[in-house]
């Protein structure tokens, strides 16, 4: 089995798609920090941003069901805002008896806690549709066009190279592992032994891949040596930018702008 | 599913403010930058095939998972496993690289707050770790088992200071109140960090079985260790006193309680060791804080001790 399945890259031919990957991952970026900026409670400029993302979702021909099936990832998180629901002080909205406890809901509380769900789901929508309409080579020329240096760029490509080979190998592991640990048919009766030897068998799995990863590493510098690399990390030069496409960028960036000003000088 | 963040630690966009993001990702820019240099004067030309394969490896290693009870599973973060394996400042460089492609490809944690997940699972977790091993490495004079015992208690703390981290970035934006986040996620990684210990442990037994020089390179410290053992034990000190200070604020739940009078009520929860994270008898408030924290850190290290100590006598 192979886990091509992992890329989230959907190869489509739409505007999104063809968009230059260097300003896709500028207008992502600038997004989520808007996103990030927008005051709490400012419930018409979510949805006019939610419009926005909604739009271009549609434009990217991936179906808004697709990212709202990914966008699930962060929800879990949300947990860890609740408690602020019941600790934010402000006027009380509305009280839970829970045996002898009484949780008193505070407004500004709710608002808080909609407010982060509401953003970081947004923001999930956003990093999906750039990497669902982006392949991982032009990302890393919108990296290296951000100043990311070029030597860790290089480090990201190479992990993107063997990541599938990796986990094809982690997968072939743990395929030997179901196999010899003894599965029962009956229901109540676990495989394997006790926990600690589990953990142990595991650590074993994670330290033989570490060292086939090793090995593998010191093959591929080989190969790399005889292939004349002398340790400097070359590239080729950006191609330049199509001047409607600076002309979008400043366009898109402007309107960010407008829409957290309008934020501010009414909910601020 | 297999792309499902293995902790509860990638944090995603929104849940932090933005200026708590762009501060954490200033620090970490300037550790990043500072590895590079690093990394590039100790391995030279082997350092793009040695960290992008290890990036993988970390990243595939971190779906390995063994069942716990029920429905629960242990799994592994890598940073102390990296740092034992690869040196401080390529083990940043490597936690760097997995937790961003989590992040830019899987949105498992999330773009703005990538600074922050960088420096809670890179710099955090590779300097705790870091400390933590040498340290009780070289207290064992090394010793077989002193590899285990160190790497144990160095995968541990690295979760734990790490989530410690986790929690105050989110009590700082406002998003948790101190003294529920932190306890809690103090109270869930340091179970979470057993799990990762005795995986880290297994690594290290079947590394030790076939390559044991990898892991005898007690000759030669890396340029710059000294740094980073330096700013793992002040991550350590600085998170266990910073954290009880937090939560000793009168916001979060005990405002509530005062509100609602469910103070009688809920006198003595669990994670309250030591009455208020005070030690009675100390007047000065802040001062009996940091004691508290030092305390709690001392604690815990020297459990950590016994706990390899008794070992040594079994293994014997």
């Amino acid at each position: 089995m192979h886990v091509h399945f992992l890329d989230p890259y959907r190869q489509r031919s739409s505007p999104i798609h063809r968009l230059d990957p260097r300003i896709k991952l500028i207008l992502t970026l600038a997004f989520i920090l808007t996103n990030a900026l927008v005051p709490s409670g400012a419930w018409p400029v979510y949805i006019l941003l939610l419009a926005l993302l909604i739009s271009a979702e549609m434009l990217s021909e991936l179906g808004i069901g697709y990212v709202m099936k990914r966008s699930a990832l962060a929800l879990p998180f949300v947990l860890a805002a609740l408690p602020v629901m019941f600790t934010m002080p402000g006027a009380s909205l509305t009280s839970l008896h829970i045996a002898s406890w009484t949780l008193t809901i505070s407004q500004p509380g709710l608002e808080r806690v909609i407010s982060v769900a509401l953003k970081s789901w947004l923001s999930v929508q956003a990093a999906i549709v750039l990497a669902s309409s982006t392949s991982f080579p032009d990302l890393l020329i919108a990296l290296r066009a951000l100043r990311v240096p070029r030597l860790l760029v290089s480090v990201f490509g190479l992990m993107w190279r063997y990541l599938f080979v990796l986990v094809d190998e982690v997968l072939r592991l743990m395929r030997a592992r179901s196999a010899r640990s003894g599965e029962s048919g009956q229901p109540g009766v676990r495989k394997g032994g006790s926990i600690l030897w589990r953990a142990r068998v595991t650590g074993n799995m994670a330290g033989s891949l570490f060292l086939r990863g090793i090995e593998r590493s010191d093959r591929i510098y080989m190969a790399m040596l005889s292939r004349g690399y002398d340790g400097e990390v070359r590239a080729l030069p950006l191609p330049a930018l199509k001047p409607y496409h600076i002309a979008m960028l400043v366009i898109l960036l402007v309107f960010f702008a407008l829409i957290l000003a309008f934020a501010f000088l009414v909910w601020g | 599913m297999i792309l499902s963040s293995t902790l509860p630690m990638h944090i995603p966009d929104g849940f932090l403010s933005t200026l708590v993001s762009l501060l954490l990702w200033l620090m970490s820019i300037a550790v990043i930058a500072y590895a590079l240099k690093r990394v590039g004067a100790d391995l030279g030309e082997r350092q793009v095939p040695l960290m992008g394969v290890l990036a993988a490896a970390i990243f595939a290693a971190q779906m390995l998972n063994f069942t716990v009870v029920g429905g629960t599973s242990g799994h592994l973060m890598g940073a102390a496993i990296a740092v034992i394996l690869l040196g401080p400042w390529a083990a940043i460089l490597v936690m760097t690289c997995v937790v961003s492609i989590q992040a830019l490809i899987f949105q498992d944690g999330g773009l703005l707050v990538l600074g922050a997940n960088i420096f809670n699972m890179g710099v955090v977790g590779v300097c705790v770790s870091y400390f933590t091993y040498q340290t009780v490495k070289r207290l064992l004079r090394g010793k077989t088992w002193g590899i285990f015992a160190g790497g144990f208690t160095a995968a541990w703390l690295s979760i734990v200071v790490a989530a410690l981290a986790t929690a105050l970035e989110l009590t700082f934006s406002n998003t948790s109140p101190a003294n529920i986040a932190i306890p809690a996620m103090a109270g869930i990684h340091a179970l979470i960090g057993i799990g990762e210990g005795l995986i880290t442990v297994g690594a290290l037994a079947f590394v030790n079985a076939t390559r044991p020089d990898l892991l005898n390179t007690e000759s030669k410290t890396p340029a710059g260790g000294k740094a980073v053992w330096v700013g793992g034990l002040l991550f350590a000190f600085v998170l266990a006193i910073a954290s009880p200070l937090a939560s000793s604020f009168p916001d979060g739940l005990e405002w509530v309680a005062e509100q609602h009078g469910f103070l009688e009520t809920a006198r003595d929860p669990l994670y309250k060791l030591i009455p208020d994270y005070l030690i009675p008898g100390i007047s000065n408030t802040a001062l009996a804080t940091i004691l508290a924290g030092i305390l709690g850190t001392l604690i815990v290290f020297f459990v950590a001790l016994a706990v390899a100590y008794t070992r040594r006598k079994r293994s014997v």
